[in-house]
């Protein structure tokens, strides 16, 4: 299991999340979002970059309402719903974001 | 596999969404081919559980297997003695056969629960009763094959142990128990399901089902707290490992993550405000959810249990109180004392342990918290009864307190409340589809079909009565609504938690923002619960 990459093959795991978190990079998340059939859009990154520096912070992705909460400040209230963030994600902001931004997959009851 | 192909919302050739009340065709083995993913060997050896997916070991399983795993259910239905009287008591009266939500949502016969049970029977018939042993071909008895063996992972994985078959049973044949010995088993010959078995290494190593870290989990809660103050002008706190506080909560780690759980979280907090109580979080027992009831593991479920325990003596709590989930509440309800009481440290002027909406009725019923009901009126209500709180605990002192409780709460907050038919709600309710276990990415293909007896009931409220929001109080049902709603057409957000609407009906003392604020002006707004 892996994805072509620049004649590399980089391993995911059954569902399509990065084995080894240090290998990725934004052409290697763009790959990925394809795979979801997402085209990345400047919000989209904005989601996605949100996601890694917290990730940096706090090993584990953030809660949707701190996520909602965070993306008022930057793009504006309009667009700092749940629903505006399954417009990007469609699969979830959580886990389809966190695939594409090459965190591990949040599990349990979410 | 292309990885998308899992996700989409299917919709027919019409491009419509499925219709929640269409009836699948009678298809023997249509759903053979659903199964989740396995553990390999990482995983397996975090709980202790041999074998596992490797490299060189395609399926996982370890040497001798078929002999473990006879010698597994030796044990078992010789300790268990309720496992033994369900394997031996069936009569085949058919009664359970159409009462299950995978065989009504797939129309695949294995997923009767007869037809389930007997995939263990047949082969405890083998090997422990006489004429299995002699005569198998009279009495249904097989050896366990790699054949039955992938059966088992199979549909044991299409069971949510949610023991509404049990219910209409004559003997009160448990499928519930005989799928959870099964997957015990298959644990011990290294056939086990990668997401149970993945999120109980998590407890063990992080403290939760989620895998937040201390530090993500208090900063989530200074984030809420920042919010809550934002939104009524009050220091509404939801402090953690406080020494000395009256009240552990125990809640799922989903209420500090996804939505419409972290929304019933706010809610508690909003009501232990108002009550004055002084309460906390454990960051070393921040999980409510017990996983290992799923995969039948005692020893496991008393580790986690355990958790409980430590953190309510470490802290010095009175009371402990769980939060909106199902099956922890069934483990703490039932098996808690058991697994890691005596829990006479603890104050016993109070049930040990305490549910959320036993709190908040408590409260409630004397009289100490008000709400404004219209703060709800942009939604009509129904109440999804979870199968763990339904039929296999109880709340309060009377018989059907499990029931009653959590509608009264909702009634006490909200002016539009209407039920779902008779016999999809109470001890007769239909699991979410996604209980057991089974709230895992890969098989979502089950969880839809097995949610659909559900969406059927509510469609006919939608219908007849204008409901607009199911609520409900477990964290599985609430994130398998999310998911499986918008693909019966449903929106996405008419899934909520009890206690979010409890946060937005509350009137707080001294509030500047929000309900309170309002009726502190205008009393024909505030409503008393308790009338």
């Amino acid at each position: 299991m892996g994805y072509q990459f620049n004649g590399q093959d980089i391993a995911h795991d059954e569902e399509g999340y990065l084995t080894d978190l240090s290998v990725w990079n934004p052409q290697l998340a763009e790959l990925i979002a394809k795979d979801e059939n997402i085209e990345m859009t400047p919000e989209h990154w904005e989601v996605v970059n949100f996601l890694r520096e917290y990730y940096d912070e706090y090993q584990i992705a953030p809660a949707i309402r701190v996520l909602t909460k965070a993306l008022k400040k930057t793009m504006g209230p309009e667009k700092a719903s749940n629903k505006y963030l399954y417009e990007l994600f469609p699969y979830g902001p959580a886990k389809q974001a966190c695939k594409i931004a090459g965190l591990p997959k949040p599990t349990g009851c979410v | 596999m292309h990885l998308m192909d899992d996700y989409k919302i299917v919709h027919d050739e019409n491009g419509e969404v499925p219709d929640p009340s269409e009836m699948p065709d009678f298809v023997p083995g249509c759903m053979a081919g659903s199964k989740p993913f396995r553990a390999n060997s990482d995983i397996q050896g975090g709980l202790g559980f041999p074998g596992g997916i490797t490299e060189d070991n395609k399926n996982g399983l370890v040497d001798n297997w078929q002999e473990k795993a006879i010698s597994k259910l030796g044990e078992l239905t010789g300790k268990y003695r309720s496992l033994r009287v369900y394997l031996d008591s069936c009569v085949k009266c058919g009664a359970c056969t159409d009462k299950c939500h995978y065989f009504l949502g797939t129309g695949d016969p294995k997923n009767m629960p007869v037809a389930r049970q007997d995939l263990l029977r047949k082969v405890y018939r083998r090997h422990f009763t006489l004429a299995g042993k002699y005569v198998p071909w009279l009495v249904g008895a097989v050896d366990l094959t790699e054949d039955v063996l992938e059966d088992w992972y199979t549909y044991y994985h299409q069971c949510s142990q949610c023991r509404r078959c049990s219910v209409f049973c004559p003997y009160g044949i448990d499928t519930a128990e005989i799928s959870m010995a099964a997957r015990e088993i298959m644990d011990h010959v290294g056939m086990g399901q990668k997401y149970c078995n993945e999120i109980l290494g998590k407890v063990f190593k992080i403290g939760n089902n989620l895998g937040l870290p201390q530090k993500a989990l208090e900063a989530t809660l200074e984030d809420l707290e920042e919010e809550l103050e934002e939104e009524t002008g009050l220091p509404i706190k939801l402090p953690i490992d406080k020494q000395g506080a009256d009240i552990l909560l125990v809640t799922p780690s989903a209420d500090f993550f996804a939505s419409p759980h972290i929304e019933g979280l706010m809610g508690y907090a909003k009501v232990f405000h108002e009550a004055g109580a002084n309460w906390t979080l454990s960051s070393y027992a921040s999980e409510a959810a017990n996983f290992a009831m799923f995969i039948g593991s005692y020893e496991t479920m008393r580790e986690v249990s355990l958790r409980i325990r430590k953190a309510a003596e470490d802290l010095g709590v009175k009371r402990i109180v769980f939060g909106e989930c199902g099956h922890a509440w069934r483990v703490a309800y039932s098996f808690l004392n058991t697994l890691a009481g005596p829990f006479d440290f603890l104050d016993p002027n109070y049930p040990v342990p305490q549910h959320i909406c036993e709190y908040t009725w408590d409260q409630i019923e004397q009289g100490k918290l008000k709400f404004d009901k219209s703060q709800n009126d942009h939604m009509t209500l129904t109440f999804h009864d979870s199968c763990n709180v339904a039929r296999a605990s109880r709340m309060g002192n009377k018989p059907g307190g499990q029931f009653e409780i959590p509608r009264n709460v909702i009634k006490a907050v909200c002016n539009n409340y209407v039920d779902m038919a008779d016999d999809t709600i109470r001890e007769k309710t239909f699991c979410c589809g996604g209980g057991g276990g089974l709230l895992t990415d890969d098989i979502m293909d089950i969880r839809k079909k097995g949610a659909q007896p559900r969406m059927r009931a509510l469609k006919e409220v939608q219908e007849s009565h204008g409901v607009t929001h199911m609520a409900a109080i477990c964290a599985i049902c609430k994130a398998q609504f999310s998911k499986v709603l918008p693909e019966f057409g449903f929106d996405r957000e008419a899934i909520v938690s009890v206690h979010q609407l409890v946060s937005n009906a509350i009137i707080l003392t001294g509030a500047t923002e929000g309900p309170g604020s309002e009726a502190m002006d205008d009393d024909d707004d505030a409503v008393e619960a308790a009338e």
